[in-house]
């Protein structure tokens, strides 16, 4: 099932149409999703309404840039309106939209009634273009010819990205701690109306030759992807257009292509693209490197399996420490009684770990060089060995620094640097060493290992 | 033209007397069903949008609505591939619901997995599920041209011609949401103000929830069907905010909010019957607004009118108790140069230095507090009145403590503490004026000095 009937006339103009503002948008809606106003491309596909009606009465025609300049008007007045709304009179964000674009939309329908009886003043047709269509109405630039709508579009790309680029420092403090910003002399609520404003513009010359379905997704659906990959701005602005981009183009093959399955001809390029921006979301939902269920799983089992691997390594070394000296490899020769090998079955009774996971932890410890097999159980190599001290001493000098510092009862400590001890950096024990007394000696009255430097290999 | 079709409806006015005085008696069937049917929604409607907003989830039935659409494309499409009628519509009702209650429950999840806010939440189920059911519909357009055709009404409503049958599906969707909302109400109560606490109780707040939502897919999809989803979105959102600028309080909250949804109804389903020309929808949608804007208005709790004077009446308030400060302060400066003798009284003029009043809107405020009883004008004189000098010597003592206090212990400069100690004089409340006495060597009845030298007069 290729991508039959593919024309890169047509194709390839609708595919760059739909990137472009998918990009737009998603780039905007970054900043309208951190700010939870995500549905105002909704809102403001609904209340440019009344814009219609007007241009309409006042110059007798369906279109034009009159129609285009009352919708960017009626959606800049809706948008001053909720926030009105929202600041004077205190009404909740998310119904203060509503109040407002319902309200709108109504005025618009009727004064549609009044104005236009006879004509067809369908909101659906006049300002909610289709993409499809892009490709058919082209100007030449320069001797190329290149569709309206892409040429439009891009405009409004470079004009959303011109204001990011100029205004990132203040976009951010603004969006994160409008206060902060307030107090520094940057106009929390000028970057406000800038930032509506420019949605305002460009849902609506999206609508126009994309559909307003396009630009309601793309504001919120690859924003919010990228929240899964990343929680800092820079790295999300770019994610969620990356992501805006490609849902554009996989949008649209999947128009062609999926219908074909059941035997069908091709479908509605923008509500494909709005489903496999949800495709997309849900990926980033799985496997997105920051709020990725499954990577969230993945780093919970590998930590789990570190934390194991780490027992059976400081287990060793305390054998070693309790045969008296480290590394006693002269112990070899001697069967059976060798202080410093331990078995699976030894190792699973005293961490209190299944032998069957037991087995398995030592089998890695062992492909990584950490210990090594003998005759009757594994012993440390110098790599384990070297681990293994380090992170003793993470535990020791947890344990004095929780009597020292934080007088805990002598019979609690345990448990703490037990779950410290997985985390603690080298940096961090030396903070640790200096914060306690000059001993050797930890509260059990144990020997803390002085601190190594990694092996030579 | 907007002014003509109007006008030659209202010309014959005897005639439109008669049909207004048979719209409100409910004489004819068809007006009667669309009138009921619209008020039962909006009270429903205003009922569970209470919740909603509390729950700050004003929107949800935006994102409800239009996650509807792809179940109602899948449903026609599989009651046609089994040969049945498409467009039967318990199979659409059933299709939509079922989309509708996938998207709400897509909500929850993308809030709780992946903790992204609300209305993110919204605005990706509406989206995708929107443009699912688009594309979907694009399909189905194509599969079968014609028979499709007007699949969209069910979302997009049909007012002003509601049938029996739509009235009886209305009813029962109300009495289901108001009798869920009645037995549950303290439960869903604790899930709009602290759904923590619920938890902690016992409550599942996933159970409440799915409540919730399942309540406001029920007035969606029957709203929907009947009147259009832009204007059940409204009754949603429009009823339950007007209802917040007349109480604080829940269950005043949910009756009023159900009151003005039913209002809101009537007002548009007879408007619209007397000017058959008008879309139905909107109007109703436009006397539920102008119905918010009364609310905001004059609603008593946080209605901007009375906020407004409330903010105007305490700046008057303050002004004049400037102004008898000012009174005091300049007497008493007088007193001091003639050796104790009090003036009874002060030039007007001399009252200009004391702060930057012009002389025009000062004597305005003196011709206001001598309506108040607290001055006494003769001539260019000034003078306190019993009342006033009370209130001045009170007043003169709360600046100057305060002004000592701000030099003894918060260290302030001498020339800073007129203009700190302003600000605060008009609210110290008596606790704290004893406690203040009590800290400044046991001041109790006397004005003290001012620490600082007092504007001289020009």
């Amino acid at each position: 099932m290729g991508l039959v009937g593919w024309t890169w006339a047509l194709d390839g103009w609708i595919v760059v149409a739909a990137t472009l503002c998918a990009m737009s948008c998603a780039l905007l809606g970054s900043f309208l999703v951190l700010r939870g106003t995500s549905l105002l491309g909704d809102a403001i596909s609904h209340a440019v309404l009344p814009g219609l009606a007007i241009a309409f009465w006042a110059t007798g025609s369906r279109s034009g840039t009159g129609m285009l300049l009352a919708a960017v008007g009626a959606a800049i007045v809706t948008v001053f309106l909720i926030e009105a709304l929202r600041r004077s009179a205190g009404v909740d964000r998310g119904a203060s939209m509503g109040v407002v674009f319902t309200g709108m939309f109504a005025v618009g329908m009727i004064m549609i009634v009044q104005v236009a009886d006879h004509v067809d003043l369908d909101p659906n047709c006049v300002l909610y273009g289709s993409i499809e269509l892009t490709p058919l109405d082209q100007w030449s630039i320069g001797g190329w010819l290149i569709p309206k709508a892409v040429v439009t579009l891009g405009l409004t790309f470079l004009l959303n990205s011109s204001f990011v680029w100029l205004f990132y420092k203040e976009l951010l403090l603004t969006t994160f701690d409008g206060d902060l910003a307030d107090s520094m002399g940057f106009s929390s609520r000028f970057m406000h109306y800038g930032l509506m404003s420019l949605v305002a513009v460009t849902a609506v010359g999206s609508f126009e030759s994309v559909g307003s379905i396009l630009v309601v997704a793309m504001m919120v659906v690859p924003p919010a992807a990228a929240l899964m990959m990343t929680d800092r701005l820079h790295a999300l602005l770019w994610w969620s257009m990356g992501l805006a981009a490609l849902s554009a183009v996989t949008g649209h093959a999947s128009a062609i292509v999926v219908p074909s399955w059941f035997g069908q001809g091709s479908t509605l390029t923008s509500g494909m693209m709005a489903v496999s921006a949800g495709g997309l979301l849900l990926v980033c939902g799985l496997f997105g490197a920051r709020r990725g269920l499954v990577t969230r799983w993945w780093r919970q089992r590998s930590f789990a399996a570190q934390v194991a691997a780490d027992d059976v390594l400081g287990y060793l070394f305390r054998l070693e420490e309790r045969a008296g000296g480290v590394g006693t490899t002269s112990a070899q020769g001697k069967v059976g009684s060798n202080p410093t090998v331990a078995d699976v079955g030894l190792l699973s009774a005293n961490l209190s770990q299944p032998l069957k996971h037991c087995q398995r932890i030592v089998a890695q410890l062992v492909q990584r060089g950490e210990i090594e097999s003998h005759r009757d159980g594994y012993q440390l190599t110098e790599a384990g060995r070297h681990r293994a001290q380090l992170l003793v001493r993470s535990h020791r000098l947890w344990e004095l620094y929780l009597v020292e510092q934080a007088q805990f009862e002598i019979d609690r400590i345990h448990d703490k640097a037990e779950a410290w001890e997985h985390v603690t950096d080298e940096s961090m024990r030396q903070s640790l060493d200096q914060a306690t007394s000059q001993t050797d000696l930890d509260p059990h009255g144990s020997q803390i290992p002085p601190e190594v430097s990694p092996p030579r290999t | 033209m907007a002014l003509e079709s109007i006008g030659s409806t209202a010309v014959d006015s005897p005639e439109w007397t008669e049909s207004l005085l048979r719209l409100l008696t409910l004489a004819d069937y068809n007006s009667r069903i669309v009138v009921l049917g619209t008020m039962l929604l909006g009270c429903a409607a205003g009922v569970v949008g209470s919740f909603t907003l509390l729950r700050k989830r004003a929107l949800v039935g935006d994102a409800i609505s239009h996650a509807m659409l792809p179940g109602l494309g899948l449903a026609f499409l599989l009651a046609t591939l089994a040969g049945g009628d498409g467009k039967f519509l318990p199979t659409l009702f059933a299709g939509a619901a079922t989309s509708g209650l996938i998207g709400a429950l897509t909500i929850l999840v993308l809030r709780s997995t992946w903790r992204l806010s609300e209305d993110a939440a919204f605005g990706i189920v509406l989206s995708v599920f929107f443009g699912a059911g688009v594309a979907l519909l694009g399909v189905i357009q194509s599969l079968e041209a014609g028979h499709a055709a007007g699949l969209e009404g069910f979302i997009y409503g049909k007012t002003a011609s509601l049938s029996w049958g739509d009235l009886l599906a209305i009813a029962a969707a109300a009495v289901v949401a108001l009798l869920a909302c009645m037995i549950w109400f303290k439960e869903l109560t604790l899930l709009c103000f602290d759904s923590a606490y619920a938890e902690t109780q016992g409550y599942s707040t996933w159970w409440l929830d799915g409540l919730h939502m399942s309540l406001v897919v029920i007035i969606t999809i029957t709203g929907m069907q009947a009147v259009g989803l832009i204007l059940v979105i409204a009754l949603l959102v429009i009823p339950a905010a007007a209802a917040r600028f007349w109480t604080n309080r829940l269950q005043p909250q949910v009756v009023i909010s159900a009151g003005i949804g039913m209002a809101g109804c009537f007002c548009g389903s007879i408007t619209s019957a007397l000017f058959p020309d008008l879309p139905a929808g909107a109007v109703m949608i436009l006397a539920c607004v102008l119905l918010f804007l009364f609310s905001l208005l004059f609603g008593m709790e946080h209605g901007q009118v009375w906020r407004g004077i409330r903010r105007w009446q305490w700046q008057q308030a303050l002004l004049r108790q400037h102004l008898l400060r000012a009174i005091y302060e300049r007497a008493e400066a007088k007193s001091e140069s003639q050796n104790g003798s009090i003036p009874a009284s002060v030039e007007v003029s001399e009252l200009l230095a004391a702060r930057s009043w012009t002389r025009a809107r000062l004597e305005r405020l003196i011709e206001r507090a001598q309506r108040e009883g607290e001055v006494t004008v003769i001539g260019t004189q000034v003078s306190l009145s019993k009342s006033g000098l009370i209130q001045a010597q009170r007043l003169t003592h709360q600046h100057r403590l305060w002004e000592l206090y701000l030099i003894t212990y918060a260290d302030v400069a001498l020339q800073q503490v007129d203009r700190l100690a302003d600000d605060i004089e008009h609210v110290l409340e008596p606790a704290v004026i004893h406690e203040l006495e009590r800290l400044l060597q046991g001041r109790t009845d006397a004005v003290p000095k001012s620490p600082h030298q007092l504007p001289e007069s020009i």
